[in-house]
């Protein structure tokens, strides 16, 4: 395995920040995001988390109790359940029903290959029966490109399971069934404009497959996990962080999630953030149980902040 | 000088308006407008950058606009397209010559 750099001469962020007399601190927090393990049935090039088949750690029925729980105390308007492929976590279909409430929106982050894996076909009505809110990746309209990020079949996969989605409802215009794709760029290049790829991708995907969904989301690589392992074997790490840091918006700034947003790992800690989770920076600097908090974490408290957050602040920004 | 091609240099090409800088303003003013978003989209612009790059053949332009359409979203089969555009284009200028030296062979054969 090649080293892994762990900094290059980059401007600290939180300097970058002084500069343009801005601080980052928390509001209120209104979602908690639940990364209920790294098991994954793929092994994507972008993985900040380096998440895959390989690995073990997943969510046990104690802590998805514990989770549920402070969901439930804290009343959160938003959860947002990720991984790893939350597919595979055993306690999944338990954490939909705790979390489902109808004050929430609840959210389910899927590659759509585990979810289209014909062994669960269970989800996708348990799915439509709770209205959560489905975010599917969907990097690239080319199979070649897509298939190259995330492995091969990815892509015919994502269109089959997306057009099983279409059929129950998702997407379709007073359903109240919503599908939204997530596009990352296949390399080392910051992301196209979110309304041009909205645009191109929805009518492309009607004309092609007859695909339809809400929103295209379009989100830059984190430089974190197996995507910077790729960075530096490619030779590409420099050249990528320069351009992170060089396209600085500050406006970006005001709008990032993790003012709003808590994360929860496998194992139950909190971070500001999935990149922190996957850098391990806690919550407020030490690492807290969620079945020690009382509540949401207080607005004005200080969010850690290291290289990789100039990923979030790069061109329009990832919100 | 090692090579005439260096891709440090791409960055310093704002330097040429150390001398005649109201020429260079004028010539970036007009570059920035005409890849700005208009009739054709963003994207559309540097897909037709990154084929005429290949036809004058200038390295620094391959490099700008390979990164530039990754970035507005077209993929590599379409970059790929729009270069076979151009080679045609090349390609049929010299072919299409040909009714030239047909008309003057013709004119000079019994």
């Amino acid at each position: 395995m090649c080293p892994v750099p762990s900094s290059l001469a980059l401007e600290p962020f939180l300097h970058t920040l002084q500069v343009h007399g801005l601080k980052l601190a928390r509001e209120r927090t209104t979602t908690l995001q639940v990364n209920v393990g790294l098991l994954c049935n793929q092994s994507c090039l972008h993985c900040h988390l380096l998440a895959g088949p390989g690995r073990a750690e997943k969510m046990s029925a104690d802590t998805a109790e514990a989770v549920i729980a402070y969901a439930r105390r804290s009343r959160f308007e938003t959860v947002d359940i990720t991984g790893g492929a939350p597919e595979l976590n055993p306690n999944l279909v338990r954490l939909i029903e705790g979390f489902s409430a109808p004050y929430r929106r609840l959210m389910f982050r899927t590659n759509l290959s585990a979810l289209n894996d014909g062994t669960r076909e269970y989800l996708f009505d348990l799915l439509k029966i709770h209205r959560v809110v489905v975010v599917a990746s969907f990097p690239s309209l080319n199979e070649a490109q897509a298939d190259s990020q995330r492995g091969k079949g990815a892509f015919l996969s994502a269109i089959s399971a997306l057009k099983k989605l279409n059929a129950i409802g998702y997407g379709l215009e007073g359903s109240g069934l919503e599908i939204n794709l997530v596009s990352n760029p296949a390399g080392a290049f910051l992301p196209a404009s979110q309304k041009e790829m909205e645009k191109r991708f929805r009518q492309i995907l009607k004309q092609r497959f007859g695909i339809v969904f809400n929103h295209l989301f379009t989100f830059a690589n984190m430089p974190l996990g197996r995507f910077r392992r790729w960075l530096v074997r490619s030779g590409n790490l420099e050249a990528y962080l320069s351009r992170l840091a060089s396209t600085f918006n500050p406006c970006a700034v005001d709008g990032l999630m993790c003012k709003t947003l808590v994360s929860v790992s496998w194992d139950g800690y909190l971070y500001d953030c999935d990149f922190n989770l996957s850098r391990d920076l806690p919550l407020g600097g030490q690492k807290v149980h969620v079945s020690e908090m009382k509540g949401r974490p207080q607005p004005g408290s200080p969010i850690a902040v290291a290289e990789h957050c100039y990923t979030c602040t790069a061109g329009a920004g990832f919100t | 000088m090692g090579t005439y091609y260096n891709p440090e240099d791409l960055p310093k090409f704002p330097d040429i308006g150390q001398e005649v800088p109201e020429l260079a303003q004028k010539f970036f003013d007009y570059y920035n407008a005409v890849f700005a978003e208009g009739a054709l989209t963003a994207r559309e612009k540097a897909l037709i950058a990154l084929a005429v790059a290949h036809t004058v053949q200038c390295p620094y332009c391959i490099d700008a606009f390979t990164q530039s359409c990754l970035e507005k979203g077209s993929n590599v089969a379409e970059m790929t397209e729009a270069i076979h555009v151009v080679t045609a284009i090349r390609g049929g200028a010299s072919l299409v010559h040909g009714v030239q030296m047909r008309n003057v062979a013709q004119k000079l054969s019994m």
